[in-house]
């Protein structure tokens, strides 16, 4: 019967055969592990997103999360707490790969050979190691809060942080300084040493890859388009500016892109020196409930729906805005 | 149809797993035939299981599972460890890739009720406390409103915390680091103010990791209980028994002042109950289908409570405290093995 059908058809019937195959095995794993928990009765279900969390988080943008709040909450908080560095981390690591990709192409030899030196060392060191590295010279260089050094005026800098002065977004307009009293000070805005290393860590590992995608884009650039701009007269600088970053980074979108990818989810490496980044906090719910299928399907879920979004946006970009060499 | 290829599959599974022999519970007769026991314990907590520069893992832990190894085969070496984060542990026992978890277990009713294990008693007694450096000049936890609290995720220890300071309208900081060793590095470089964990834990991190023990104090409160037991998996009663007598073996013996040292004199005894308990009388090792001389070969080999702790916890300075016998002062206390 099968031999009657046309190529195109058989071709979709496999298809069509297959996909079953494929959802029957993954119905079946997952009903195997439901049936497993409940004959052990081991709790399963997502209730417990609602039950009280019990515990503290050391740090929450934008929220304020106290131990009474739900484990819903407290997984909101790990997932805005992700945003931040891993956000803040690649923006930073763009500007800093940039500059990296252009001054290994520079004529100046001690530039060159620095970032030589820069993307060879922080490419094959693994990730978590720097992340160690940071968190030890932030916490054992700096000094206790109470001799802080004090940098500018409401400043304060020592091993618990960074404590800026915010100016408060109500009228009337007034400006919060941290002071310091019995433990750590209170007021204005602390950047935890956990975020600072984590944030230099990412950036700069981060940084290094991109460095390198960069430089590929800009010795991918026609050779045409040097001459033609040297002979209208423009200089090395206006050269770059004007004619060759606009047309090399439009090439480096998607390589970038992955980048931007494995940035967000080297952020889990957070639990390593105790920034409480979503993973971190998922895995203490984890531990606390019992639920590890519930709470793994969480952060993969989470994961995936924050790297399928930036693709997608990516793919978008590069779609409206690329060079096309050849085929399309 | 769906449900029949299900069950039919399952079927086809239960036979073959019971094409092995079944004569007791799963747990021992398949640690039988692999000839070792499968032991979860911690990744390196001095005093409960830690490797010593010899690579031999040492601990009170570590010992209980020597027992239980000594009653199922009467030698101590059939014993494989697997150290287990605070993340793991749970999910390695219910997983069935260890047999026994025997890793500083607080036993909590949620832990009891909801994860499928059950505690089969208490090892150790303790309770969380706090230490704090001693130039902080705090006298007392309710001192502590917005220190920066250094503690591992994922343990009782965390919503101890969360619950006093609540209790005691204070604020605090938590600095959460998952691996100990981290942890203890962040609180003596002075990243936080404090570190909690459990009494013991403050003892052992203070005579591991401090460069000079005077100034570093640990404070008075202890703000929970947390009783420590070795736990098994659900639906195996047999292997419960034997884990759950092996650890009232240990603590019977110290009651009845046999040591591993004297206990081939008091194998000649003519008192019944150290007769009955050493197996030169009765039948109580067929009742858990374990030979007779089963507590015999955890006194000889492992030595009893008392021995253990003595071994193990008061080199660290660890006084017996709650965990002398029960007429002694403390809170050990067996079933009458008869």
């Amino acid at each position: 019967m099968v031999r009657q059908l046309d190529i195109r058809q058989r071709a979709a019937l496999y298809q069509i055969f297959l996909l079953a195959g494929v959802c029957l095995a993954g119905w079946y794993f997952i009903a195997n592990a439901v049936d497993n928990l409940l004959a052990r009765r081991i709790a399963s279900g997502f209730g417990f997103l609602w039950r009280e969390a019990g515990f503290e988080i050391g740090e929450s943008t934008l929220l304020s999360f106290g131990a009474a709040d739900s484990y819903f909450k407290a997984l909101t908080v790990g997932l805005l707490n992700t945003f931040r560095v891993a956000l803040l981390a690649v923006v930073f690591s763009t500007v800093i790969g940039v500059a990296v990709g252009l001054a290994r192409l520079s004529p100046n030899w001690l530039l060159t050979k620095l970032a030589s030196t820069y993307v060879e060392l922080l490419r094959n060191i693994p990730l978590v190691v720097q992340l160690f590295f940071w968190y030890a010279v932030i916490t054992e260089s700096f000094p206790a809060p109470a001799q802080a050094l004090n940098p500018l005026p409401g400043f304060y800098l020592s091993n618990r942080g960074l404590a800026v002065p915010t100016i408060s977004t109500l009228l009337p307009l007034a400006i919060d300084y941290p002071a310091f009293s019995g433990f750590n000070f209170s007021g204005g805005v602390v950047l935890s040493p956990e975020f600072t290393a984590l944030f230099l860590g990412l950036a700069l590992y981060t940084a290094a890859f991109i460095g390198e995608i960069v430089r590929a884009g800009i010795l991918a650039v026609d050779r045409g388009q040097y001459e033609a701009a040297q002979s209208q007269g423009l200089s090395p600088a206006q050269l770059m500016r004007l004619i060759i970053l606009p047309q090399a980074l439009r090439l480096v979108v998607p390589p970038v892109t992955s980048q931007y990818l494995n940035c967000i989810k080297n952020s889990s490496l957070a639990v390593a020196i105790g920034y409480p980044d979503l993973v971190s906090i998922a895995n203490t719910t984890i531990n606390q409930t019992g639920q590890a299928i519930e709470g793994i399907a969480v952060i993969m879920l989470v994961y995936l729906t924050i790297s399928l979004a930036i693709s997608a946006l990516m793919n978008r970009y590069n779609r409206r805005f690329a060079l096309r060499g050849g085929k399309t | 149809m769906i449900q029949a290829t299900k069950s039919s599959i399952n079927t086809l599974l239960l036979i073959l797993l019971l094409t092995t022999q079944a004569n007791a519970g799963p747990t021992a007769d398949s640690a039988l035939k692999k000839g070792f026991i499968q032991c979860g314990v911690n990744t390196g907590l001095a005093g409960f299981a830690q490797p010593d520069s010899a690579g031999q893992w040492r601990g009170i832990d570590v010992d209980f599972c020597r027992a239980v190894a000594a009653a199922l085969f009467g030698e101590t070496k059939k014993n494989r460890y697997t150290p287990l984060t605070a993340q793991q542990r749970f999910t390695a026992l219910q997983s069935g890739e260890v047999d026994i978890l025997s890793r500083n277990t607080t036993w909590t009713f949620a832990r009891d009720a909801s994860l499928g294990l059950n505690f089969v008693g208490v090892n150790f007694y303790d309770g969380q406390g706090f230490m704090v450096t001693k130039k902080r000049h705090v006298k007392s936890a309710k001192q502590l409103d917005g220190a920066a609290i250094c503690v591992q995720p994922g343990t009782t220890t965390e919503l101890n915390l969360a619950d006093y300071f609540r209790a005691n309208n204070m604020k605090f900081k938590p600095v959460v680091i998952e691996k100990l060793e981290e942890v203890l590095n962040a609180y003596f470089a002075g990243r936080c103010d404090v570190y909690t964990t459990d009494v013991s834990g403050l003892i052992a991190a203070r005579a591991s990791r401090a460069a000079n023990s005077g100034d570093h104090i640990i404070l008075p409160e202890v703000i929970s209980k947390e009783p420590f037991g070795p736990v098994v998996r659900h639906g195996d009663d047999h292997w419960f028994d034997i884990v759950r007598w092996t650890l009232f073996a240990m603590i019977e013996a110290e009651e009845l002042g046999i040591t591993s040292k004297n206990i081939d004199q008091q194998a000649q005894s003519s008192n019944p109950v150290i007769q009955r308990f050493l197996g030169t009388k009765g039948d109580f090792g067929k009742m858990l289908k374990l030979d007779n001389r089963w507590a015999f070969n955890i006194i000889k080999q492992v030595g009893n409570y008392g021995e253990s702790f003595e071994r193990n916890l008061t080199p660290l300075g660890l006084d017996r405290g709650m965990n002398r016998l029960w007429n002694k002062g403390g809170l050990m206390y067996a079933p009458p093995l008869r």
